[in-house]
């Protein structure tokens, strides 16, 4: 075992590399991700080791990347496709929603797309509009699509390369926030044979208050949270969800069930939220468990605001700790 | 017929008169040199059977035996000559109405049915015949077409100079079509990859209601330039000019020379679909010019002439017309509803776990009911 400490952008670089080194019809497309590395430098070095065909600089135009992904998936290959920033996924959007996810289905299992797009996303960065957003939700309401979010370096390049040996297709929403933290990655393990797969969740945290559902960037965020409440004398169990589509709802209602209540966390705006998913269904599955009803905490029904007052609009520490507190005194 | 603009046929390449009299082109003869008499009378066969298949699926789908049926009526030259064109080893990504291509391709026509008659989104192996499935998002499997002729450039399958090897990748898509961002972006990949591919617009002058006056103000083939991409307009109801510039645009694909847009200036000389009423927008007076450009009647009339159209053959393939018509009757009405649990199949690869459970509680909610109906 080679464990090294590495950022989250260069953990999923060495699960691009190893993907790259593993399977020959394995290519990377996206714009700007040749000689500049992607503006995340996320696919640092890449090209400069695989060869423009391989790692190709594609022209300016998001559908058309998507649409030919697609077509190279047809003809065998395994692509993974950048998307420069989450809000410029949606010149693509059509070719993901009516395509990608569909050809599965419509060919009646004749055909697979095993095509990855990468999307950073997510704010508190301090950028200009369209840079910050979390769109994810938008996938997981269409069938065919796997949505998922590593957390940490480690799931990061443990889960990328799991994505690209995917038949389907799958959405890898990258928390662009957390690129430059740092964590303890196994390179040698092998992720297919990891015993987390694509499809679950996992308890970060054990805890017997509260169960506290995050995914993505709001995990290191709902780890926070426990360690403040745990100042306070009060257990959060961190569950983080890892897949949007499918849902793990099962391993947050065998913590729910022993917590009795529920707080789920994330960036994207509440209103019809993976939050309100989660409350759903926690609602049906364990309501003879629960002593409060499920909050959400999450962005506002507003467009991403001004990176002056983003701080005020992401759900942050206070927030979180605002629904543990309301939670606990039901 | 205007001089200018989108619908003009200036600068078409033509081999074949309307009237049935057969012409020189410079760049084109020789591209048809080689078709001897019997692979006429086969062009001639394969228009004929598509042209019944088509008016066949009409017919059933006014019988309330098809939700819906798209013809390819008048648009018969354009896809049998471009798909007559093809080496087995070509991919083809068709939009709705290329029967006429799928025929050239091998596939049992019968089998286009099953998504008009409601039992299946494709119905088809691709793979079997180079053939994709249709698509019916206006455009968008241009890119798929250019995506997976970047694949065959990485496979190694262009300029071998070995026949058997070499592979082009043609998509079809109407003048509607050409407005959309993703043909647009599909010229652009294609271009700056030199993809193996070839455009073929089959700019039948309506994109249901509107003329190509609103798509364009320039012949669509004018467009090709801008994007580096040779482009040609040829006669779309002509199969041998349609057969010739498309063996030039695959021959230049195969050998690495890159993409064309090949414009098939032809007619839709039916209705959109048979949801579609023509007469709210355009007029008789113009359907009747084009009933006498036929692309059908041209070649009969040429090969009468020349002599190898004979009664015998025509009686043959008449036969066979009525055969196909018979079998894709009984075909259509055999084709029974799906099992409901094939709904929830193939929705992913590998196993979802939403999918599981909501099918799961499907089927035990149907299987509460079986009891039901006995008492
Ligand atoms: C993206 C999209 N928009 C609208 C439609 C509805 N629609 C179906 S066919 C059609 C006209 C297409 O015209 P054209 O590209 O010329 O092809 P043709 O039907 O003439 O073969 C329209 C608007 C669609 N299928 N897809
Ligand atoms: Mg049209």
């Amino acid at each position: 075992m080679t464990t090294q400490r590495m950022t989250f952008a260069k953990a999923i670089n060495t699960g691009l590399r190893k993907a790259l080194e593993h399977d020959p019809k394995v290519m990377l497309m996206g714009e700007d991700i040749g000689a500049l590395g992607g503006v995340f430098r996320v696919t640092d070095g890449l090209a400069k080791d695989f060869g423009g065909d391989r790692v190709v600089d594609t022209p300016l135009a998001e559908s058309g990347i998507v649409g030919t992904a697609i077509g190279l998936a047809l003809r065998g290959y395994r692509p993974v496709c950048e998307i420069q920033f989450d809000g410029f996924i949606f010149p693509a959007f059509d070719q993901i929603t009516t395509q990608l996810s569909k050809m599965h289905y419509r060919s009646r299992g004749r055909l697979n797309l095993p095509v990855v797009i990468r999307v950073p996303y997510g704010g508190g960065i301090g950028a200009v509009e369209h840079h910050s957003e979390s769109p994810e939700v938008l996938f997981a309401h269409t069938a065919g699509l796997r949505v998922v979010s590593p957390s940490d370096p480690q799931d990061a390049f443990t889960m990328i390369q799991q994505a690209i040996a995917s038949p389907d297709p799958v959405m890898f929403f990258e928390p662009k926030g957390r690129y430059w933290e740092k964590g303890d990655v196994d390179t040698d393990a092998d992720p297919l044979a990891a015993a987390s797969t694509l499809d679950g969740a996992r308890v970060l945290r054990s805890g017997t208050d509260v169960t506290l559902v995050a995914h993505g960037p709001t995990v290191a965020t709902a780890l926070k949270v426990a360690d403040a409440a745990a100042s306070e004398g009060r257990s959060v169990e961190v569950v983080d969800l890892r897949t949007i589509s499918p849902l793990d709802t099962t391993a947050v209602a065998e913590s729910v069930r022993r917590t009795g209540r529920c707080v789920v966390v994330h960036e994207a705006p509440v209103l019809y939220g993976t939050g309100a998913e989660v409350a759903a269904r926690i609602t049906e599955e364990c309501f003879y468990h629960l002593e409060a009803p499920v909050l959400r905490v999450g962005g506002f029904h507003t467009p991403y605001p001004v990176a002056k007052l983003e701080h005020e609009y992401l759900p942050g520490l206070d927030r979180v700790l605002d629904a543990v507190d309301r939670v606990l005194a039901h | 017929m205007t001089t200018s603009g989108p619908l003009t046929d200036d600068g078409l390449v033509q081999l074949l008169t309307p009237t049935g009299e057969r012409v020189d082109h410079p760049d084109y003869t020789p591209r048809v040199a080689h078709l001897d008499d019997e692979a006429l009378r086969g062009l001639w066969r394969d228009m004929v059977l598509v042209r019944r298949f088509d008016t066949e699926a009409t017919a059933l789908q006014r019988q309330g035996e098809l939700g819906l049926w798209a013809q390819c009526l008048g648009q018969e030259a354009a896809q049998v000559g471009s798909g007559r064109a093809l080496a087995p080893q070509d991919y083809v990504f068709p939009s709705y109405r290329e029967h006429g291509v799928a025929h050239t391709r091998g596939l049992d026509l019968t089998e286009l049915l099953r998504l008009f008659r409601g039992v299946d989104h494709g119905g088809w192996d691709p793979t079997d015949v180079n053939f994709h499935l249709y698509t019916l998002v206006i455009g968008s499997h241009t890119l798929h077409a250019t995506g997976y002729a970047m694949g065959v450039q990485r496979d190694g399958a262009v300029g071998t100079g070995d026949p058997g090897r070499d592979t082009a990748v043609v998509t079809y898509f109407g003048d509607g079509a050409t407005a959309q961002g993703d043909v647009n972006e599909a010229l652009v990949f294609a271009a700056v990859n030199n993809a193996p591919l070839v455009l073929f617009c089959q700019n039948n002058q309506w994109a249901i209601s509107e003329p190509t006056t609103r798509q364009a103000r320039v012949p669509l083939a004018a467009r090709g330039p801008g994007f580096g991409v040779p482009s040609v307009r040829v006669d779309g109801n002509d199969v041998l000019a349609c057969y010739a510039v498309t063996a030039e645009a695959l021959e230049r694909a195969r050998s690495g020379g890159g993409p064309t847009l090949v414009e098939a200036f032809t007619y839709r000389m039916g209705a959109h679909t048979t949801s579609d009423d023509p007469s709210r927008y355009r007029s008789a007076a113009e359907e009747d010019y084009w009933r006498q450009r036929d692309p059908i009647d041209r070649l009969t009339t040429y090969l009468t002439a020349t002599g190898a159209l004979t009664d015998a053959f025509r009686a043959e393939v008449e036969a066979e017309a009525d055969a196909l018509g018979e079998r894709t009757r009984t075909f259509v009405r055999a084709l029974g509803r799906p099992e409901t649990s094939t709904m929830f199949e193939h929705v992913y690869a590998t196993p979802h776990a939403v999918v599981d459970a909501e099918r799961a509680w499907f089927e035990q909610y149907e299987a509460s009911f079986a009891g039901g109906e006995q008492r």
